[in-house]
């Protein structure tokens, strides 16, 4: 399927990313499925090239020989928008809202606020899209059609949610907060892009509004000045450029949650989400136990006198990693591979294994993560309309000569 | 001509360069397709999803960009719009 695709360098990137886009073109995963359109490499300002997926609202993904960091930098880091219009947020206009109907003292905070008056927290988290992999499922399913690369793990400064919201005061009638960023659609009638949390989950103390990323402000691209940080939970409630958080006692009923970014009901573990679940279906919510090979790349040639070590990462909703295991005889047998440092239970875990060639010829490598809950990855992706939660194990083959 | 004028300039104020290098097949249609569309997003969404839908699928595709999306197409383009993609971008 890759080798009848045109790949097209459509902007000057540096050598990395070329190098990125030749592994890509033995990829079976990152290239997903597609049709008729090519493989662009496109940097938007300010970012290194990315494989783009669309170019309004802009949709970038990273070539997965980037995540062989355990922190994936900034200008490499994935980007995804719903809604064109992304205004610039300047620091001295910009206010955070606090308000609902369930909020006893509706508050106004600048960014210098914010940073001040609360105390200031980092958390390794990593930001993965609810659709990463679409591209992959047969038969295929409408929506973006992500590789692997619509994530990025990175270290995120802020402060607690539940300690802004105390500010205000929670009455007891919430049920819910909302969540408003800068950004919007071109006509009135789009849906602005809202989503809202549990209340339980607004107030667990690893959810952050932050203001940094991997040290640095948090670039334009990524939310500037803030974005909501839910470690655990896919990146569709990470909402950026925050504006308004609003506490409210009855379900959020936008588009964005009853809608979309849905998923059939016990058909994954999943964090609940009572107040928006119907009988037949649930938002997504807690991200799945998975894993990626980063190297060697689908469809490498390498020789079979040399051992190989084979990289990857492993991640899950924050039950945190316990093992890993690889196979290099399609599925048969099974080594358990040494894992990396721990960055905490938010963040992905590297992982890896050196693997001894015993004979020429094209050799499957596959990798299962366990995390500590005892969740594994399935054989198979799990069908859901949407094409979410693609963790099915991943299968590359060498060529060993 | 209004409407291609307000296009044109908002092409000018949002599209990226590399957005003027996507080429949808010239046939009947395409101007009701890039007029109706490219206002919300760049017309990649209809290449990338090329193989994907059939007639029914791309009929459910653009009642949700009206219905649930808001885009303002009238009935007349929304059938135009129909025809072009499943004859041009369909399964």
């Amino acid at each position: 399927m890759v080798d009848r695709r045109h790949f097209i360098k459509k902007s000057v990137g540096s050598l990395a990313a070329l190098g990125g886009l030749a592994l890509l073109q033995r990829s079976g995963l990152a290239a997903a499925t597609g049709g008729e359109e090519a493989t662009i490499l496109d940097a938007l300002p300010g970012k290194e090239a990315l494989i783009k997926q669309t170019y309004r609202p802009p949709n970038y993904e990273t070539p997965i020989n980037y995540f062989d960091a355990p922190f994936t930098p900034n200008k490499r880091f994935f980007v995804r928008y719903h809604n064109a219009v992304i205004p610039e947020v300047k620091t001295s206009e910009w206010r955070l809202r606090i308000g609902g109907d369930a909020v006893r003292t509706p508050l106004e905070l600048s960014l210098e606020q914010l940073r001040k008056d609360f105390e200031q927290v980092e958390i390794a988290a990593l930001c993965l899209c609810s659709g990463n992999r679409r591209g992959a499922f047969e038969p295929p399913v409408p929506g973006l059609q992500w590789g692997s690369g619509a994530m990025g793990n990175a270290r995120w400064r802020g402060v607690s949610l539940k300690d802004v919201l105390a500010g205000a005061g929670i009455d007891k009638s919430a049920l819910e907060v909302s969540l408003d960023g800068a950004d919007s659609g071109v006509h009135k009638t789009t849906p602005d892009f809202v989503k809202s949390l549990p209340l339980a989950k607004a107030l667990d103390e690893n959810t952050l509004i932050a203001f940094e990323m991997n040290g640095e402000p948090l670039p334009h691209w990524h939310g500037f000045p803030t974005r909501l940080i839910i470690p655990g939970w896919t990146a569709t409630y990470w909402i950026k450029h925050l504006t308004a958080v609003n506490v409210i006692s009855k379900p959020f009923d936008g588009f964005w949650m009853k809608t979309a970014y849905r998923i059939p009901k016990d058909r994954f573990p999943s964090g609940q989400f009572s107040s928006q679940e119907t009988a037949a279906d649930m938002p997504i919510t807690e991200i799945v136990v998975n894993s990626l090979i980063t190297s060697p790349a689908n469809g490498q040639t390498l020789p079979n006198a040399k051992s190989i070590e084979i990289n990857g990462v492993a991640w899950d909703g924050g039950n945190g990693i316990a093992r890993v295991d690889v196979s290099t005889d399609g599925g048969s047998n099974w080594q358990q591979a040494t894992l990396k440092q721990d960055y905490g239970r938010f963040s992905w875990r590297q992982w890896h294994w050196v693997f001894e060639p015993k004979r020429p010829g094209a050799c499957r490598i596959m990798a299962r993560a366990t995390s500590h809950s005892g969740a594994s990855q399935p054989l198979e992706p799990i069908p859901n309309p949407s094409g979410y939660h693609h963790n099915a194990v991943q299968k590359i083959t060498i060529q060993l000569v | 001509m209004r409407t291609l004028i307000l296009l044109l300039s908002f092409f000018a104020a949002t599209a990226t360069a590399g957005e003027s290098q996507i080429f949808l097949k010239d046939r009947p249609g395409k101007n009701q397709v890039v007029a109706q569309c490219a206002m919300c997003h760049s017309l990649d969404y209809i290449t990338q999803h090329a193989p994907i839908p059939d007639r029914a699928g791309w009929e459910k595709t653009v009642a949700k960009m009206i219905n649930s999306m808001g885009a303002p197409i009238n009935d007349a383009d929304k059938q135009i719009i129909i025809d072009y993609l499943a004859q041009n971008y369909g399964k």
